[in-house]
């Protein structure tokens, strides 16, 4: 019974603070909002047994919404929400494609006949993901982390200031930069 | 609860973050929207897992795969968003809508 209430509690949090992502006007609200969402649906996770994946998105997303709400007040025009705007383009086609969408997924949702339960949960999932990821599925495992460091390489290359071709030109046979400094700056 | 119930909150996320995908203008609001989305499947990965099939991980590494997803996602858009900032200026969709060009 109680389990039944915390689902309701959080599947409620999580779509309601979802939807006021889109809905308030200060960009730190906004981001906690998310952050809100995440959280409540970490909470659905843990619920479901899975306690060791539920901590971590936690973890991930209080670091990543903290990092998204300094961005948000760098690059968007009203940080404060002082001053209410529209950012917004074809609300109603938006909604109409997205309350669509959930449609056609709830139809398929009530109407699929889902497969029975195979099996019973392990006396301790993360043991078992553990295993997985160092025995089957280490080829995921494996593809996530190229993933991740091709991530840093590209995240670096596009918010560098200057880039190759900004110091050596086009002509790939320059053999030394042509620094507008020589030695760089500082020297 | 049921899996219907938990797949019904998945695709509620997931529907919200397509509205915000589909409707801001601010490419950070648009992302955004892709991590809502992203947030669906999770609920929807954990509910397989715990409902189809518990007795093997499959469900989790899913899950693992969709975290890491909205890692590189937030890492490459804010990238992206400070070189086209950086570049022209642009924070916004309709703003660099000659790219598609």
């Amino acid at each position: 019974m109680v389990t039944v209430a915390l689902f309701w509690l959080f599947a409620v949090g999580a779509l309601v603070s979802g939807f006021l992502v889109f809905r308030l006007n200060s960009m730190a609200r906004v981001t906690f909002a998310l952050l809100a969402s995440f959280v409540f649906v970490a909470a659905e996770v843990v619920l479901l047994g899975l306690a060791y994946l539920g901590v971590v998105i936690v973890l991930m997303m209080v670091m990543e919404m903290v990092i998204m709400a300094v961005f948000m007040v760098m690059y968007m025009m009203n940080p404060a929400g002082l001053m209410p705007m529209a950012m917004e383009h074809n609300k109603t086609g938006a909604a109409a494609i997205s309350v669509g969408t959930f449609v056609v997924l709830a139809v398929g949702i009530v109407l699929v006949d889902w497969p029975q339960r195979a099996g019973m949960p392990p006396p301790d999932p993360t043991v078992a993901l553990g295993e997985a990821l160092m025995g089957p599925h280490m080829l995921t495992m494996m593809t996530l982390g190229v993933a991740l460091f091709a991530t840093i390489v590209a995240t670096v290359v596009l918010a560098t200031h200057r880039g190759r071709y900004d110091r050596w030109g086009d002509d790939l046979r320059v053999v030394r930069a042509d620094e507008p400094v020589c030695g760089g700056i500082g020297r | 609860m049921s899996l219907e119930l938990f797949l019904l909150l998945g695709a509620g996320l997931f529907a919200i973050g397509l509205y915000g995908a589909l409707s801001q203008q601010s490419i950070v609001m648009l992302m955004m929207g892709l991590e809502l989305m992203l947030n669906g499947i999770t609920v929807a990965a954990a509910a397989f897992w715990y409902y189809v099939a518990p007795s093997n991980a499959d469900g989790q590494v899913l899950i693992i795969v969709v975290i890491t997803a909205m890692a590189v996602e937030m890492a490459v858009g804010f990238a992206v968003v400070t070189a086209i900032f950086r570049a022209r200026d642009v924070d916004m969709t309709d703003m660099a809508a000659d790219l598609k060009e």
